[in-house]
């Protein structure tokens, strides 16, 4: 036998290794960089708005997707529950997708519209004045905290050039649009507008 | 799929699984028999050293069974590139089959509901164990689990109803959803600071609270100009506009003087989402009948 010379020689082995273990990335990931279906959003699927994309930073900041996932599964118990399933051209204009891997809360990727601006805002103040029941924390600090209007246009420059279609207006104005506006009214407009695109019926 | 791609997944996957087997082969090829011998591989590390014994042959036979399960699921379910697979299988087909076989199964149960009136279904006891299960899943979040509702979200236990608490009425509100507009009164320019406390004073001695009956005079010359076109001359609500009655003692934004200053100044708009698209007519049906239980016992 002579498998000791692999085991012997780091310099063969880590490559082997590499080589091992790459061929589910190969074959179940690399071929949807090139899939055109992977790309091609859903018809009526714009952009977050500047408030929106605010409102989705915070979102992610908050670690809102550590509990809540954003993607319905092509099960009867979840299209009942959620509405109709996710679909990839869904997803395309975010950097990064925030899909999730675990429901503590329910899934809200199509949460947009299901319940009122009213009902957001007294649920993140303090989920248990609506919903007595639920263990989701509060958040009050988003109520007067406003949002870095410094940024915003600087962060749509960088999703231009990862693909997001920005027009250089949206860029210009980004930053009167979401001044002096509360990080409660951005995360409101994100979730409002979330899986609105696709109907159910 | 390119087939460049198809060929790609193919004959990775395919690769995969002939490699396991070929290295399976390869390591055994320097083996001398098939029973466990003194024979050592030769290497020895502060004196420990490994025997070279053939694989158990469980094991052995565990590892092609594998190896065969992988072919048999390549062969009957979409995994090798472009090709669909013996069974056809797909997610979405496989999602559509689950929706057709319940709607079969529940279809049947909701159209024989459906059927009945509301107020008959009401005191159908099977029939509001699915209710309440619907209720729980798409309205308790806003009106709670038992329907007393929250400050802001109404409460479907009494008989207290703002848009009117009849079956065809609270289909109504359920398919289509209702928007309260309560104007910005107080951001008028033609209302003062002093008018607003009059108005409250005026709304609060409906139920004995005032203790500055001049000021709920004055309230009351004001709100005839002010809200009587929606609340009506007598405060007493109109349902159609769904514009509450400021008369009895239930009040949505908060029964205080402070809640009810805070409500005149800045208005309310209350809103309750449709919920057609979520749900079908015939569940509609159901929770119609559920709500409307919750206050006809």
């Amino acid at each position: 036998m002579n498998h000791d010379i692999i085991e012997k020689n780091l310099g063969i082995m880590i490559p082997l290794i590499v080589i091992a273990i790459s061929f589910g990335f190969l074959v179940e990931v690399v071929p949807l960089f090139f899939d055109k279906k992977m790309q091609e959003p859903v018809e009526g699927l714009m952009p977050h708005t500047a408030l929106e994309l605010e409102g989705r930073d915070i979102y992610i900041r908050e670690g809102c997707h550590v509990c809540h996932t954003q993607m319905i599964r092509p099960f009867r118990a979840e299209t009942e529950r959620y509405g109709h399933y996710s679909v990839a051209g869904e997803h395309v204009y975010e950097h990064p997708f925030l899909w999730g891997s675990k429901r503590t809360g329910p899934d809200i990727a199509r949460v947009g519209g299901r319940y009122s601006d009213d009902w957001q805002r007294a649920h993140l103040y303090n989920p248990r004045n609506v919903v007595p029941e639920s263990k989701m924390p509060s958040y009050p600090w988003l109520f007067t905290a406003t949002v870095n209007h410094k940024l915003t246009g600087d962060k749509m420059e960088a999703l231009r050039a990862v693909g997001v279609p920005y027009t250089d207006a949206d860029i210009a104005g980004a930053a009167d649009a979401v001044k002096g506006r509360t990080e409660i009214d951005a995360l409101v407009a994100y979730l409002q507008q979330l899986g609105t695109v696709l109907k159910n019926k | 799929m390119t087939s460049f791609w198809s060929y790609w997944t193919s004959i990775i996957s395919l690769g995969v699984i002939f490699g396991c087997v070929w290295l399976l082969y390869a390591t055994r090829k320097s083996q001398t028999s098939d029973t466990e011998t003194e024979q050592k591989m030769g290497h020895s590390f502060d004196g420990i050293e490994e025997y070279d014994n053939p694989l158990p042959k469980w094991w052995f036979h565990m590892f092609m069974a594998t190896v065969v399960f992988g072919l048999a699921y390549y062969f009957l379910y979409p995994g090798l590139g472009n090709y669909k697979g013996y069974l056809d299988w797909t997610s979405t087909g496989h999602w559509e089959q689950e929706i057709k076989e319940a709607n079969e199964k529940y279809e049947p149960i909701f159209t024989a509901l459906a059927a009945k009136p509301v107020e008959e279904l009401a005191k159908d006891a099977e029939a509001m164990k699915i209710g309440q299960r619907l209720f729980a899943n798409n309205c308790s979040l806003c009106h709670g689990s038992t329907g007393r509702g929250a400050l802001g979200f109404p409460n479907l236990t009494d008989n207290n109803w703002l848009y009117g608490g009849d079956a065809a009425t609270i289909k109504e509100t359920i398919t289509h959803g209702r928007t309260g507009q309560m104007p910005a009164k107080g951001l008028n320019p033609a209302m003062n600071k002093a008018d607003v406390s009059n108005l409250t004073h005026y709304l609060l001695s409906f139920s004995d609270r005032t203790d500055d009956i001049k000021a709920a005079k004055k309230g009351s010359q004001m709100f005839q100009t002010a809200c009587a076109a929606c609340h009506g001359a007598d405060a007493k609500g109109n349902k159609a506009a769904g514009a509450p009655d400021l008369t009895d003692n239930v009040w949505l934004y908060g029964s205080t003087a402070a809640k009810i200053n805070q409500t005149i100044t800045f208005g309310r708009a209350g809103m309750m989402p449709a919920q057609k698209d979520m749900l079908d007519e015939n569940k509609i049906h159901v929770l119609t009948a559920y709500v409307y239980s919750l206050s006809n016992k």
